[in-house]
């Protein structure tokens, strides 16, 4: 050894994905640091005739912009008192404790300042903070939003994606655009594809924020979630608002009916080098005193943007899921970021995702990437369309409701034609542009935009501009969309334009479910007190949830079973005793020839036996193949097989494929060899079982055969299959004696 | 019972794809009414969300204004665009409209953003 060279063991350790993600060693200087910070006040409140005259260790002289705004709006007076007086563990138990109820903790978290809600938190453990998600989150039924973008802005493709992730359950979709003059032609695309998927659901586009107002004003869109808040002056000054003019717009969109949340999140300010030596969870407990006092109804955070840089430092992973426990504490809607991807592992953004999965939000991801992780146009998300199955796997191990469900793809096909049909028909009767059939048809195909070849993408910008120079509203799509056929979906645009009259939907937590039903923590609250409590899936609901589409049954086994049935595989007679020494029986199991025609790795069962039969040949022996009725124990069936031998030794097959050598003086469950990883057993294999049967019938030396190895989780792959064989087997068994079986094509 | 009457004081019930298709619809008929914003923002106070209430009364009074005004508003409040002059006659023209609380809003804009060196260099 003379190089410098890692040692081996290292050096592959060194080769795992994980190591491509940044660790960085805290530096509370430049704010990287999770929780306690140098520049983290204590908590503290002062307030002289029903004026608050210091907040967390800061006079009122002293207040930056930030202070000021939480200090005059965000601290409920009446109960600032009592609830600063509080001790903060104790406060931290009673956020896991089911006798304290919701409703009694958030009136006290009205009336605490950043640093005491700051602290409080900082107490929590990773499992308390997953109690305290399942109590304190606004809105009892959790449910998730999708991104859904491109990278060429192909209204075609935003269409029957947004109707796609409809039907995968999403209830909000969020878009957005490489091309920022693209934002109106993507919120209609996606608007109408929404409608097609599914009613209620809630779009946005998230552009500059003057924009994206002007997109809900025009009814194009129908949240909007890109308002975002920083912790620092400074920082909130960099991104051109102060608190002031959040406030406005926050009510700006109100005054239109339209829903809004707030974006903010851990780590932003130490990212834009203006962290003021500030830790990244105390940041945000003012971003979200300041959500609550502008009079937003929700925040996303969870790092959102910045989620990769709390996630380089010791504990930043909880210190996000801590950001969207204080969002719930502070009453507002959590949408729960496990958004922009955090790490190259799948195991650590699994298990940066897990715990708040399993707690339940009111949206677990602020944008799962329903489509490709290349098209996500906010960056690749930490869920993205890969990940749509093990999303729903993970649903259903544990039977949480993530908000998604299993799409039937006959049905998706279908809603993926009418989006295209849709927005083709909308933009050439609005005088958008036109779409040639070719790219329709590979739109409705498309896995992702790099599918599609016969796109025009200057259509998009010519159709945005057009949108705006020529007015167009969401009343004239809904009138284009009637005009062309499309009734169902005007009427969904129609609905989702009249719940801007009613003004539920402005609620905290607020989404629509199928029949147009606001849930919210009005109609909708979460009273989660212990087990038993709070949010239980319906029947239906807990059926999707259970019932994804690789499910097989029993049933389903057999009828693919049948597929491959071979009439060659017969009955020759009853089997008899042989005393040729050159006979060695192969034993075959009670479903051979009658309902098991394939072994686990493929091979079909005839196949399997004529190698055997080959390999028995080659050395000189011959093979009579016997089948044993009365026991599926594949050691019962070798031994009955040996003790039908003229040699006194047989092979066993069952015929999922696990075979043996038997010899008939060995006890029921000895064997002289034995192939038990079915699925890995190949032709070549089966062979050298019949040439070893061969050698063992003639006393001599066999060649050692290993079970070949793998480092696939066969068993994942296979158990339900073996189980559900075994149950076709055992259906086979009678106590008809022993029967000769022959391969006719031989 | 939410209301059903829309901005221009049409009941939303008669807004339908067909009266849509002919043209008997403008945005104000599908805007939601100050009326409504004030039973919402009594319906976030039940619910424990004064400032979500506060909200929707600011909003019930940007109700009256046009899109382009709201947006003028609004940027004149983000940082470095407007002098506290120019903060104080807003408010004014604001509480000549009966916008009491947004009024409110842009004084006390005016008086930090002063403080803080957040107005128009």
């Amino acid at each position: 050894m003379t190089t410098n060279e890692p040692i081996g063991r290292f050096r592959f350790m060194n080769e795992q994905r994980v190591n491509l993600d940044g660790f960085a060693t805290p530096a509370p200087e430049l704010g990287l640091v999770a929780f306690n910070g140098l520049n983290d006040p204590a908590p503290s409140l002062l307030i002289t005739d029903g004026r608050i005259v210091e907040m967390d260790g800061r006079s009122e002289a002293d207040f930056d912009s930030i202070d000021e705004f939480i200090a005059r709006h965000g601290i409920d007076l009446s109960v600032a008192q009592e609830a600063m007086e509080i001790e903060s563990a104790d406060f931290a138990r009673r956020l896991v404790d089911p006798n304290h109820s919701r409703k009694s903790i958030v009136r006290l978290a009205s009336g605490m300042t950043p640093a005491k809600l700051a602290e409080v938190l900082s107490l929590l453990s990773a499992s308390e903070l997953v109690i305290a998600m399942t109590k304190m989150r606004a809105r009892r039924t959790p449910s998730n939003q999708a991104h859904v973008t491109n990278r060429s802005d192909d209204p075609l493709l935003l269409a029957a994606d947004a109707a796609t992730a409809a039907a995968f359950g999403f209830r909000e979709l969020e878009t957005t655009v490489p091309v920022a003059a693209d934002a109106p032609s993507n919120a209609v695309a996606v608007s109408i594809g929404a409608a097609v998927g599914s009613p209620g659901v809630l779009v946005q586009c998230s552009v500059e924020e003057s924009a994206e107002l002007a997109l809900g004003m025009r009814g194009l869109v129908s949240y909007a979630e890109t308002v975002s808040l920083y912790g620092t002056e400074q920082i909130f000054i960099d991104g051109d608002d102060t608190p002031w003019s959040k406030a406005f717009l926050t009510s700006a969109y109100a005054s239109r009916g339209i829903k809004m949340r707030v974006t903010s999140g851990g780590g932003s300010e130490a990212l834009m080098g203006g962290a003021e030596k500030c830790s990244m969870f105390y940041l945000e407990a003012r971003c979200v005193a300041l959500a609550r006092a502008i009079g937003a109804q929700g925040v996303q955070n969870g790092g959102i943007d910045s989620a990769a840089v709390a996630g380089a430092v010791p504990g930043g992973v909880r210190s996000l899921m801590a950001e969207n426990v204080m969002v719930m504490l502070r009453n507002l809607e959590a949408c729960t970021g496990n958004d922009a991807l955090m790490s190259e592992s799948d195991v650590r953004r699994t298990s940066r995702t897990h715990p708040i999965f399993i707690g339940g939000s009111d949206f677990i991801n602020s944008g799962f990437g329903s489509i490709q992780r290349y098209d996500n146009m906010f960056g690749p998300s930490q869920w993205n369309s890969e990940d749509i199955d093990d999303f729903l796997a993970m649903q259903r191990d544990w039977g949480v409701d993530g908000g998604l469900r299993t799409a039937d793809e006959i049905e998706v096909a279908r809603l993926r034609r009418r989006a295209t049909d849709a927005v083709s028909a909308v933009y050439s009767w609005l005088g958008l542009g036109d779409f040639s059939a070719e790219w329709a048809d590979q739109a409705v195909d498309a896995a992702g935009s790099k599918d599609i070849s016969s796109g025009d993408l200057m259509l998009p910008l010519t159709a945005a501009r057009t949108i705006m120079e020529t007015n167009v509203t969401m009343l004239d799509v809904i009138a284009a969309l009637a005009e062309n056929g499309f009734d169902l979906e005007a009427q969904r645009c129609l609905d989702m334009l009249k719940a801007r009259v009613a003004g539920d939907y402005l609620q905290t937590s607020a989404i629509f479910d199928e029949e147009m039903n606001v849930l919210s923590l009005v109609t909708d609250p979460n009273e989660y007190s212990g087990p038993g409590t709070g949010y239980q899936p319906t029947p239906e609901r807990q059926a999707q949830i259970d019932t994804i589409r690789q499910q097989r049954s029993v049933a389903d086994l057999l009828v693919e079973q049948q597929g491959f049935e071979n009439k060659n595989i017969v009955v020759a007679g009853p089997a008899e005793v042989s005393y040729d020494p050159r006979d060695v029986v192969i034993g075959v199991s009670p479903a051979t020839g009658k309902d098991i025609w394939v072994t686990l790795s493929g091979l079909s069962v005839a196949d399997a036996i004529k190698e055997v039969l080959a390999g028995l040949e080659e050395e000189g022996c011959v093979g009579r193949i016997v089948r044993v009725n009365d026991s599926l124990d594949l050691g019962m069936i070798g031994l009955t097989a040996a003790r039908l031998s003229g040699s006194g030794v047989s092979v066993g097959l069952q015929a999922k494929g696990t075979a043996l050598i038997h010899r008939r003086d060995l006890a029921p469950l000895a064997n002289l060899e034995l192939y038990s990883v079915a699925p890995t057993i190949t032709r070549e294999l089966y062979r050298m079982m019949g040439i070893n049967a061969g050698r063992h019938a003639k006393g001599a030396t066999p060649e050692p055969v290993r079970n070949p190895y793998s480092d696939e989780a066969i068993e994942a792959r296979y158990h339900t299959k073996v189980v559900s064989l075994v149950a076709i087997e055992r259906n086979c068994v009678t106590d008809a004696a022993p029967e000769v079986l022959e391969l006719k094509s031989l | 019972m939410s209301s059903q009457v829309g901005f221009s004081g049409k009941n939303v019930s008669e807004v339908t794809v067909e009266s849509i298709r002919r043209g008997d619809v403008t945005l104000d008929d599908v805007r939601i009414h100050p009326n409504t914003l004030a039973h919402q923002a009594e319906v976030a106070r039940t619910n424990g969300n004064s400032q979500l209430a506060e909200n929707f009364l600011r909003a019930a009074e940007l109700t009256g204004l046009s899109d382009d005004e709201v947006l003028r508003y609004y940027d004149a409040l983000r940082p470095g665009r407007s002098s506290s002059q120019e903060l104080m006659q807003i408010a004014d023209d604001l509480m000549a409209i009966g916008a009491i609380k947004n009024a409110e809003l842009f004084r006390q804009a005016a008086d930090v953003y002063a403080r803080r060196g957040l107005t128009a260099k």
